[in-house]
């Protein structure tokens, strides 16, 4: 009973960082789509804890896999247009 | 510092609200009176082991009708403004495209059928495991996805995208208005033989229904993928 309440509580604060990652850092636009897929990641496994597997799958399929793709593909296309 | 301290005040005010919010749970002893319905009936009315397709795809099929046609309208939506910016011939490229890596060409040609299948297997096992649909035409439109990121020349049909997805739509319809006919009403799943509790073909019309809309939304979701990969103005 305890061990998955510790686990949300650690997946909670790891979202939370990433978050921050995502929003605030200044380090490159690839590192902030990264955390943001993420975030989903970790959302997913959080529903995958509160006994929703088929949410979960969506999140990490949708959410995670596909919206960090398009953010990524969008991305190369913005930087190899002239409008930079 | 007057913006700073409005922020402190938003975020310790929504603080509030959540932690009133949960401060305030506790869990429900007993299921409420339609999900004990739910968690009795489906087994031996639908056939169906997976409880969440059930109610998403029989008791609330009509609501499963309604989030396809919203993710029909996107996809059109989409189309339709990237339509604009679209390049006719290959030739006209202004830019040079980075060489896709050894890595992402080699994986993509690994893992392409595979992710394939699994999309498949995901819908077609809607009503026995998690998943359905949705998440199957997910995993299959980011099959096409990974296609178009090793290779962003590649043209896809979109006449073929287009009828399979219109197909899966008014397959998905009939199906429904079939069970008007034959069974209790719009999508009723009991139009084919339950058949064995836990086998693939069981659970009357559901792993047809659900193959039809995971068609649909892997269609869709790829037919928005490859008008973005083929417009130039972006």
């Amino acid at each position: 009973m305890t061990l998955p309440i510790a686990l949300g509580i650690l997946l909670a604060l790891a979202m939370v960082v990433l978050a921050v990652m995502a929003t605030r850092g200044k380090r490159s636009l690839g590192i902030s789509i990264l955390s943001a897929g993420l975030v989903s990641l970790l959302a997913s496994m959080m529903f995958l804890l509160l006994a929703a597997p088929d949410v979960a799958m969506t999140e990490a399929a949708i959410g995670s896999g596909l919206t960090t793709f398009l953010f990524f593909f969008v991305l190369g296309r913005v930087r190899g247009g002239e409008h930079d | 510092m007057i913006k700073r301290l409005t922020l402190i005040l938003l975020l310790a005010g929504i603080g509030s609200i959540f932690a009133g919010l949960m401060l305030d749970y506790t869990a429900d002893e007993a299921l409420n009176r339609t999900a004990r319905y739910y968690a009795d009936h489906t087994a031996e009315d639908l056939g169906a082991a997976n409880l969440v397709t059930a109610i998403i795809v029989t008791y609330r099929g009509l609501d499963t009708l309604g989030e396809v046609t919203v993710l029909f309208l996107t996809a059109a939506i989409v189309g339709l403004v990237l339509a604009k910016g679209k390049r006719k011939h290959r030739k006209r490229l202004k830019r040079t495209l980075p060489p896709p890596g050894e890595l992402l060409l080699t994986g993509t040609r690994l893992l392409l059928p595979l992710i394939l299948l699994f999309g498949a297997y995901v819908f077609t096992h809607g009503h026995l495991t998690p998943g359905g649909g949705f998440q199957g035409g997910a995993i299959i439109a980011s099959a096409i996805l990974m296609l178009l990121l090793s290779n962003p020349l590649k043209r896809f049909s979109h006449r073929l995208i287009s009828v399979v997805e219109s197909t899966s739509g008014v397959a998905f319809v009939v199906i429904g208005a079939f069970g008007i006919v034959l069974a209790g009403g719009f999508l009723d799943n009991r139009i084919m033989p339950i058949g064995t509790f836990g086998e693939l073909f069981s659970a009357g019309a559901i792993p047809l229904i659900y193959t039809f809309v995971g068609l649909k939304v892997g269609a869709e979701f790829s037919s928005m993928l490859v008008s973005l990969s083929e417009t130039e103005q972006l």
